[in-house]
């Protein structure tokens, strides 16, 4: 159950519960629906992984929780932030949670940190705008947090310009930013996109040190399979706005119903695979949300649709785990789903022996 | 030469480069070291693949090919025409048989003009056949890339998505018959499915075109999957080159390894590798002495610190420059 501390704060249980979420944006060409019927829930001190590709509504659903989004955009549902609904008519001032409560690390330090302001500046700005703090308290408060995200030197560093570092340090910087007021929820959003593998291993085990130290939540938003593999409990994959898949990762991945979670996978090259392994593509692109097909959002790019997957949108159904639910008429596994995969299968050697 | 055992003077080469050096002026007499003394070769047909972190000098290397910049020092020697040697009207003409494919597909295609047009210039330019077979060819290659001639007529590069812009891009560098495509990040712009398309386009094309290709990535994955043979970079220098089955399963260079540990694997059984190294590359102004990598390396001693490492074959077409590789060198007796 959710126990309170004294100030206020979900210390254990649920922090957070999204039901049902519509985020819809006025455009000139008619309303887009970016997040479309999102339910979810996260426990204090886990991790989810929000996988899908660009456009897929990844990065709006987690702006949308934080409430930072443009004016043209519209929210319906429920999201629950411990005890307070944050879209109810009684929603708290969103900067209040800001940085104490929730905040965020995005994807490009260098357009997300201020060029002109030293890094010891950016950091302390939060501590003393929520927290009150004094400006040599934060001044002090800064350089032990550049000494948690490891960057070396914090004495000098302090005092630099963003320029002046790496992209590495920079992400460091942000990620020291984003704690600097002890946030009960971070959210990363691609945080390692624009990091080179060695750094971006870094980093990753860096926001996992701190969330464990920190009892903290995270949701990890990305592209990468790869990443959310190693990093969180939950994964949530989105397709044309939808949660199309959500089950704890080792539970996805050794038994993924979608087949959209699948062809995701299996288009991604390997390092245990040979050399000119022909690649699982995914033909055509991700639905025009303008415009989104009727039935199912992936039946146009899917090898197993059917006439019912053109009609009809399928509702997210629960497989044999209770915390696995899928989003599709003739999931993997299905006998339909084995019918179209030997057909597909002789049709092929049919085509190689030709 | 014999600081270049790696060099395969037995092959048909349609690229050698040898002791290529490229380095950029800055204020006070002081200059960036990109590219510091890297020699390889390509063969006809061949995909090498260059893998390195950012600022390793593999993008300059492949730009160095194209003489642009011109190299500081070195050779370059394309299809037994020497580059570095050739005058501006020669080198435009060389330039028509490599062709360059970057990483940003949107910004490399000219936003105001129709992609049809940007595809036909280079025929144009250089006046190849006549009007028709020149519109011919043009839609041919469109068609051959997954883009339909007629919407590319019509269209401007904003109304195609990243992956068909990349398709159209290219389609652009294949429009003159090239003997050799470089391609600096094509793919790491694009999302994993569109991703995969395009890694399959390219070796479609490689094989009906008999290309041959310098493949510069930083996805250790993406670059094992299309090349042939994969040389690996850090700060200017050649740390190992090798076929990629054998180097991905037996890195001789402790970056190497380094590298292949980073890499996330899309599979939570396997658990988690704890991170390798600690740190990021130095810089390129005043690089370490001796090896490059030792303020980072773990098997670290006395003589990486003075001297550099030459390459050396520790298994048959395995080369690699360490004094201390994490393979035993096996004796090659003939």
């Amino acid at each position: 159950m959710t126990s309170l501390q004294t100030d206020g704060r979900v210390a254990d249980g649920r922090l957070l519960t999204v039901e049902d979420l519509r985020t819809t944006f006025a455009t000139e060409r008619g309303p887009v629906c970016a997040v479309d019927g999102v339910s979810l829930t996260l426990d204090r001190g886990q991790a989810l992984g929000i996988v899908g590709e660009s456009g897929s509504g990844k990065t709006v659903l987690s702006r949308s929780i934080m409430g930072l989004l443009p004016s043209t955009a519209r929210r319906e549902g429920n999201i629950w932030f411990g005890d307070q609904d944050l879209l109810g008519p009684n929603a708290p001032d969103m900067s209040r949670l800001w940085g104490r409560e929730m905040s965020m690390v995005f994807q490009n330090p260098m357009v997300s940190l201020n060029p002109v302001m030293r890094i010891g500046e950016q950091i302390a700005e939060p501590l003393r705008i929520h927290l009150g703090m004094s400006r040599r308290d934060a001044k002090a408060t800064a350089i032990r947090l550049l000494r948690d995200v490891r960057i070396p030197e914090p004495d000098r560093r302090v005092d630099q310009y963003p320029h002046e570092l790496s992209g590495g340090m920079r992400q460091r910087v942000m990620i020291a930013i984003a704690l600097a007021c002890g946030p009960t929820l971070l959210f990363a959003d691609e945080p390692t996109t624009a990091l080179d593998v060695t750094v971006q291993a870094q980093i990753l085990e860096l926001i996992a040190e701190q969330r464990a130290e920190r009892n903290m939540s995270v949701v990890l938003v990305t592209h990468d399979l790869g990443v959310v593999a190693g990093h969180t409990d939950v994964i949530a994959v989105m397709y044309g706005g939808r949660l199309v898949e959500i089950a704890p990762t080792k539970v996805l991945f050794s038994q993924m119903r979608m087949p959209y979670t699948e062809a995701l996978l299996q288009s991604i090259p390997r390092l245990d695979q040979k050399s000119h392994t022909r690649l699982n593509a995914i033909p055509g692109r991700p639905p025009d949300l303008h415009d989104p097909p009727r039935g199912c959002a992936f039946a146009p790019r899917c090898a197993f649709v059917r006439d019912r997957c053109r009609e009809e949108a399928p509702p997210l159904a629960t497989a044999e785990n209770p915390d696995h639910k899928f989003a599709c008429w003739y999931p993997v596994g299905s006998p339909e789903y084995h019918e179209t995969k030997e057909r597909i299968s002789a049709g092929l050697e049919i085509g190689s022996t030709s | 030469m014999s600081d270049a055992p790696h060099l395969r003077p037995d092959i048909d080469a349609v690229l050698r480069v040898r002791d290529l050096v490229v380095e950029f002026p800055m204020k006070r007499g002081r200059r960036v070291h990109a590219v510091s003394g890297i020699s390889f070769d390509v063969a006809r047909g061949e995909t090498l693949g260059i893998v390195g972190e950012s600022g390793c000098g593999k993008s300059t290397t492949g730009r160095a090919i194209m003489q642009m910049p011109r190299p500081t020092s070195g050779s370059i020697e394309f299809e037994s025409t020497e580059l570095t040697a050739l005058g501006k009207r020669e080198l435009r003409e060389a330039r028509t048989r490599v062709q360059m494919i970057f990483q940003d597909p949107i910004s490399s295609l000219n936003p105001r003009r129709r992609v049809r047009d940007s595809v036909l210039d280079p025929l144009d330019i250089w006046n190849r056949g006549t009007v028709e077979e020149r519109a011919t060819r043009v839609d041919k290659t469109l068609e051959e890339v997954g883009i339909d001639p007629q919407r590319a007529h019509d269209s401007r590069p904003h109304e195609f998505s990243g992956g068909q812009c990349q398709r159209i891009a290219i389609a652009r560098a294949l429009v003159l018959d090239p003997t050799l495509i470089i391609c600096d990040e094509p793919v790491s712009a694009l999302d994993v499915s569109v991703q995969a398309q395009v890694l399959n386009l390219l070796e479609d094309l490689k094989a009906a075109h008999g290309l041959t290709m310098i493949f510069i990535a930083h996805d250790l994955a993406v670059v094992k999957n299309i090349s042939d043979r994969v040389a690996v970079m850090y700060l200017g220098r050649l740390c190992e080159i090798a076929d990629p089955d054998r180097l991905y399963d037996r890195p001789a260079h402790p970056y190497t390894r380094v590298l292949l540990d980073s890499v996330p694997v899309p599979d939570p059984s396997l658990g988690r590798a704890t991170t390798a190294i600690t740190g990021e590359p130095p810089s390129p102004i005043s690089p370490p002495t001796g090896c490059r990598f030792h303020p980072r390396c773990p098997a670290v001693d006395e003589r990486c610190r003075v001297e550099v490492p030459e390459m050396t074959e520790i298994e048959p077409g395995h080369h690699v420059a360490c004094h201390h590789p994490l393979v035993t060198p096996v004796t090659i007796s003939s």
